[in-house]
């Protein structure tokens, strides 16, 4: 039970502390990427720290507690998952908070917000089968849905299910709203999406879907960890090693890519969730 | 405290210029001058700018959208003119549409002189909007904490509505 608690606030504090510095790690390399210097590698606190210190305003009343509930939610989820419960049961707890973003945009009448509420949802029809299939992918591996039982499995879970993991990683580029699928939120604001879901978001409640942004990256990276750690205590440096990899190929598939349609992207996403993550599942059946 | 004056987000906005200043706004994001240096970022979103820069003159047209994207925007908050054109007018000043610099609709507080505005100028003027975004902020902080004081310390002629923060 202690180390239980002792986990769960070891993310409760570091989560938006790795959270911030992966994001400002990614301006600086995206600035290199285009020939610039970029910002301090701090920025990203520069930029929460300003934030709750302006003035606030929020165009409907609702949308404060909406955020609020977003925040909530996606930390829970984080908990749930450091303190080893059902992995199945923190995807849909996070994409039950997801929905509440998608109010908090929708309910501005905005009209960038409301479409960028309506691609959010598309963009959760599109990685949804793809997780869904992970969580079947590390049940059918390891017998069990319980992360705290799925890090102590003999082998690294990635070697039973490479094509999940692929598939996994594919639909990261979505959650993570990053360049060819930042549908919803536009990376960079001056264009003709604006800030999409986030346009009528300002000042704290821009703080708090930064700071939830951050705890969200770490709980899907922790996912991707989950893949390589087995009981071999060593699996957790080779886990670090795989996240920094994935994050630079995350920021070179966004500095690379331009904004895709979404029914593009729906196809696309599910023909890669069918194909390999449906490939391995047969195989996984077969030898299983 | 000093933290906020590194992370200033600008909104741009296009008055009726010649689009010569716009440019040059624009290349100060390139690599040669790569404002986000400086934490200096362009926003396209006034609910989440701080800076309102503004190039070209103001006219009959635009001028009700400058005023609304000024009010969106959350206090604290600094206007910047980039151009002589944003300044007064400059070369169009005398036609019939143009009602004259930023300043005919919203307070501006630094001007940035120059037809097109250099970026070098630009960027020193923005660099002197961060300073007075601080102080404003720095205000802003004694402000909230007694607002009534406050305004009649420093505004003893404006009137302080109910709901004002
Ligand atoms: S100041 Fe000169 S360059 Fe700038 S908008 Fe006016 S005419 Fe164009």
């Amino acid at each position: 039970m202690i180390d239980i608690l002792i986990r769960v606030i070891i993310f409760l504090v570091a989560a938006p502390i790795l959270g911030g510095l992966l994001d400002g790690l990614d301006r600086i390399i995206s600035a290199r990427m285009q020939g610039r210097i970029g910002p301090p590698l701090l920025q990203p606190f520069y930029d929460v720290s300003k934030l709750f210190q302006k003035q606030t305003i929020a165009v409907s009343k609702s949308q404060s507690l909406l955020i609020q509930m977003f925040f909530f939610t996606q930390i829970f989820t984080g908990c749930l998952f450091m303190a080893g419960f059902d992995i199945m049961l923190c995807f849909f707890i996070l994409s039950t908070g997801a929905t509440f973003l998608v109010f908090a945009g929708a309910v501005t009448h905005s009209p960038y917000s409301s479409m960028g509420a309506s691609r959010e949802l598309l963009q959760m029809l599109s990685y949804e089968p793809a997780i869904l299939m992970t969580c079947l992918g590390f049940y059918l591996a390891a017998g069990t849905f319980k992360v705290e039982e799925l890090v102590l499995s003999d082998y690294s879970l990635i070697v039973y299910l490479p094509g999940f993991f692929v598939a996994y990683v594919f639909s990261l580029t979505i959650k993570m709203r990053k360049s060819p699928f930042d549908l919803s939120t536009s990376h960079h604001p001056h264009q003709e999406l604006v800030k999409g879901i986030t346009t009528e978001i300002g000042s704290r409640n821009l703080a708090f879907y930064f700071i939830t942004e951050w705890y969200e990256n770490i709980f899907l990276l922790g996912v991707v960890a989950l893949f390589i750690i087995n009981k071999n205590p060593w699996s957790i440096l080779a886990a670090v090693i795989v996240v920094l990899l994935i994050c630079f190929l995350e920021t070179l598939i966004d500095n690379t890519s331009a904004r895709m349609k979404w029914d593009k992207m729906l196809t696309l996403t599910w023909i890669v969730t069918l194909v390999s993550a449906g490939t391995n599942l047969l195989v996984l059946m077969l030898i299983k | 405290m000093a933290k906020v004056k590194r992370s200033p987000w600008l909104l741009h906005y296009d008055g009726s210029s010649c689009n010569g200043c716009d440019i040059e706004v624009l290349a100060c994001l390139t690599p040669v001058y790569d404002a986000e240096r400086f934490g200096i970022q362009n926003t396209g979103d006034p609910m989440q700018a701080d800076i309102l820069l503004i190039t070209g003159g103001i006219n009959a047209q635009n001028q009700a959208v400058v005023k609304q994207l000024y009010d969106q925007m959350p206090r604290p908050k600094v206007v910047v003119a980039v151009g002589v054109c944003a300044c007064t007018g400059g070369v169009f000043k005398d036609t019939y549409n143009i009602l004259g610099g930023a300043d005919t609709t919203v307070p501006v507080d630094i001007y940035v002189p120059g037809c097109a505005a250099r970026p070098q100028a630009i960027i020193d003027g923005i660099v002197k909007a961060v300073e007075l975004f601080q102080m404003h902020m720095d205000n802003h902080e004694e402000f909230l904490k007694n607002p009534d004081e406050y305004m009649r310390k420093n505004h003893p002629e404006v009137e302080l509505k109910k709901g004002d923060e």
